[in-house]
């Protein structure tokens, strides 16, 4: 059934209620959806079982004529998994289990009144906070990426369609010309949010401008940064979005042929992504002629293997054309010669889907949100040692301080904040003295890190920078495509370098050495991958100097991580014996009777931590 | 017409060319390892890097590899500029830290001023040249030219590069005799340190 421009809007009509509910406009006891999150974090903490049996209690008690049980895409508090929200009125499950449902029911939807040990607690005594815009992890969010999150299901058009979706499309086949999408997208100050923040309006009017046929549009949804799942979750939760944003963007840059580029671990992600492309089909919102206009574009899904190079879109675009996915020196820019040497346009998923809400509610109130220079919102995967790990969506210019403390509720274990990584392993750290950053393009950049595509990964105490530096420039090298010897060698000799140092074979001198070697990497690499390879190292010495001196000089990890610099003692004191150390050492390296001091055999310890970490009574110290 | 100012001398120029073909035009020699000019340019081997600023951001200079940047018309370039000369310092490094042997990448070296057993060598140069483990006994400095000219010039695709970093080698396709090859020997003619030998076969 293909509709035309006029039957998108009396399909919305049709769903009016169901928009209506979805916004928490009706009125509780006419009709309730229970959004059930079925995002990859709350499908593997079993939420398809709630579903079930949320369904099967439904039915039981006759109540499906009032109560929808619905599946959603992520809402982002994935740590609090599975997560059921009731709408309209907004009330928030978290953590549930099957053996829940039956009370949740009968208590809820069976005599109204909602069940408070479901719902989220900030602490072990407060009061439960019963709607879910009160939690502060959802209070200072902001969505417009992430608009439909929670709120449609992602494997129904008509659901994306009630929620004003495909109306940016009307409007601009309606009452737009291609160089006024351009504009307005210009006019809204749209930067790419995939990492180096290039103005997105600009970026489209090179592609139009540029001499050649066809043109190609590309979405980049090769998530690749360790801890981030920013696009992954778009694309899971309200694949119409990117495929709306995408259509808008085909229309203004005049191409007629798209690709969408995601890696093959994202199984949900291109499960939901297929069945988009053929409901969007099927309503003729791609293809020939699209709502009945003279407007033509399809998309084809390309699945990456996972490299991490494939992210820069040179190789990207090389990989899509079936060749090793090898960066190439630009320019030419993807917009003069890309796509088998036509004019080309990559975005990544967030910046696609940010497309459609700036038409429909106009540039003024995009650049409204946001600082001078970096407009609207940006989505981060909230990772690391922080209380409410998930994905937040933030207005540009919060501070790193609102994001980890407010949103991410602080430190677990009442441990001391150190440093949060932005930018994945191109990006830095950027320590407590600079929480107070605001978190727009610049300001990341002036730390030494980057915005990048929105991994943030919090660290405490226990954690020990060196070993992040190790740890990063280790990936980066494993990623590395080798073709350009700055990045293949240079990275490597670095990693050696920091490999020393971990062991507790640093010399004076090395740190100097890393941060030559980096700024020579940096300015000689070609592209950014190797650029901003050494980042991680560079700003964990430019705010953690020391660490690294007590590495190198004292042979001392003061975080207690690394393992060649570091034992594992039985304080007597505080030693109860209790036998938990002694039960749970994988090498049976420690003894003691019952109720008695244990020993560790520091010969034959191989400084798992397994004894630190079950110890109820502080006794284990690392020396 | 278009002019192009490389180390103060201008060059006009109407074809799209390279600032590498420009500066040979001028006679201004710019050091290569993974070039030769009946290939595809590649921009691996970064020994080419200049400083180069377009005509609308004169001050903001970025460095470049001449042999795959195309020459503009008001474009100002630096080929031995204390920055060109201290990253391809840094560059030849790498490469006689990887191959010491290599006798081209040595007399670049000496060119250059390097000298291993010498005192000049900064901290990153006597890390290099004298603490850095060495990956493999190989002179291969995978410029690729090898793997360019088999795809390029008989167009028989019997050499390709495997793996990613450190690890990446040439190879033929899953490292077995390719069939494909017909020994024309144009790989070993490239091969800029003379890592790939023609047996003679029975």
């Amino acid at each position: 059934m293909k509709l035309s421009l006029e039957d998108i809007q009396q399909l919305r009509e049709r769903y009016a209620a169901l928009a209506s509910t979805r916004r928490g406009h009706g009125k509780a006891h006419d009709h309730v959806d229970l959004l059930v999150c079925a995002g990859t974090g709350c499908v593997s903490n079993h939420s398809l079982k709630i579903k079930a049996a949320l369904s099967a209690e439904i039915e039981k008690r006759d109540l499906q004529e009032r109560v929808r049980v619905v599946t959603t895409g992520c809402n982002g508090f994935c740590a609090n998994g599975p997560i059921v929200v009731v709408k309209p009125d907004d009330i928030f499950y978290q953590l549930l289990a099957e053996e829940d449902i039956p009370e949740l029911v009968e208590e809820h939807f069976v005599k109204g009144t909602p069940v408070k040990r479901l719902m989220y607690r900030p602490d072990k005594g407060e009061q439960p906070i019963a709607r879910m815009n009160d939690i502060p992890f959802f209070g200072k969010q902001q969505l417009i990426a992430l608009a439909n999150r929670g709120l449609v299901d992602p494997e129904k058009i008509e659901e994306y369609i009630a929620l004003d979706g495909y109306r940016g499309l009307v409007k601009v086949l309606s009452e737009m010309s291609p160089e006024q999408v351009i504009e307005e997208i210009k006019a809204s100050g749209l930067r790419g949010r995939g990492g180096a923040g290039f103005p997105t309006g600009k970026k489209w009017e090179f592609c139009r401008s540029a001499p050649g046929q066809p043109r190609y549009i590309i979405c980049n949804a090769d998530e690749g940064d360790p801890g981030a799942f920013m696009d992954r979750s778009i694309v899971e939760s309200d694949p119409h979005a990117l495929l709306e944003g995408m259509l808008i963007g085909a229309y203004a840059i005049g191409a007629s042929e798209g690709f969408i580029y995601i890696r093959a671990e994202y199984p949900l992600a291109l499960e939901r992504l297929t069945r988009a492309l053929e409901q969007a089909r099927e309503y003729g919102l791609l293809g020939e002629g699209i709502l009945g206009t003279s407007f033509s574009f399809d998309i084809s899904v390309s699945k990456g293997a996972g490299a991490f190079v494939c992210g820069e879109e040179t190789s990207l675009i090389a990989s899509l054309e079936g060749r090793l996915p090898e960066p190439r020196v630009r320019p030419p820019y993807p917009a003069q010669s890309g796509y088998r040497g036509k004019p080309t346009n990559i975005n990544n998923v967030e910046t696609w889907a940010n497309v459609p809400r700036i038409i429909t509610r106009g540039s003024d109130w995009f650049s409204s949100i946001g600082t001078d220079a970096s407009k609207g919102t940006k989505v981060f995967s909230l990772v690391g040692k922080v209380n409410n790990t998930g994905l937040v969506e933030v207005p540009m210019g919060i501070t790193m301080r609102e994001i980890v403390f407010d949103i991410g509720g602080g430190i677990p274990d009442g441990r001391r904040f150190k440093a949060v990584q932005t930018g994945g392993p191109s990006g830095g750290c950027i320590p407590e003295s600079l929480l107070d950053t605001p978190v727009d393009y610049e300001s990341l950049v002036q730390a030494g890190s980057i915005m990048g595509s929105g991994g943030m990964i919090v660290m405490d105490e226990r954690n020990c920078m060196v070993e992040v530096a190790r740890y990063f420039i280790g990936f980066t090298q494993e990623e590395s495509c080798g073709k350009c010897s700055p990045c293949r060698e240079g990275t490597w000799h670095m990693l050696n370098i920091l490999e020393n140092i971990t062991r507790g074979e640093g010399r004076e001198g090395d740190i100097e050495l890393l941060e030559q070697l980096g700024r020579h990497i940096k300015e000689t690499a070609l592209c950014g991958l190797g650029k901003t390879a050494p980042n991680p190292v560079l700003t964990t010495i430019r705010y953690f100097r020391d660490e690294y001196e007590a590495h190198i000089r004292e042979k001392r990890c003061p975080a207690g991580v690394c393992k060649a610099l570091i034992a594992y003692r039985i304080d007597a004191e505080k030693c109860t014996g209790c036998t938990a150390c002694a039960t749970n050492c994988p090498v049976a390296c420690i003894s003691g009777q019952r109720k008695q001091t244990h020993v560790i055999d520091q010969q034959r310890c191989i400084k798992c931590g397994m004894c630190y970490s079950v110890c109820n009574f502080d006794a284990v110290r690392i020396d | 017409m278009a002019v192009i100012t490389i180390d103060g001398r201008q060059l006009e120029f109407e074809q799209t060319l390279t600032i590498l073909e420009a500066a040979k035009r001028l006679q201004i020699k710019i050091p290569t390892l993974c070039y030769n000019e009946h290939l595809s340019p590649y921009g691996g081997c970064r020994i080419c890097l200049v400083e180069a600023a377009s005509a609308a951001a004169p001050d903001r200079s970025r460095l470049v590899p001449a042999c795959t940047t195309p020459a503009e018309n008001g474009m100002t370039v630096s080929t031995d500029s204390d920055r060109v000369r201290d990253e391809r310092r840094f560059i030849i490094e790498l490469f006689l830290s990887r191959c010491p042997e290599a006798e081209p990448i040595r007399k670049m070296a000496a060119e250059m001023g390097v000298d291993p057993q010498g005192g000049n060598l900064d901290t990153v140069g006597e890390y290099l040249l004298h603490r850095a483990p060495r990956r493999a006994a190989t002179n291969c400095i995978l410029c690729g030219l090898c793997v360019r000219v088999c795809q390029q010039i008989p167009e028989r695709y019997a050499l390709s590069l495997k793996n990613r970093g450190i690890h990446r080698k040439v190879t033929p396709p899953f490292e077995r005799v390719a069939e494909s090859c017909i020994g024309c020997g144009s790989c070993a003619y490239v091969c800029p340190t003379k890592t790939i030998t023609i047996e003679e076969a029975d």
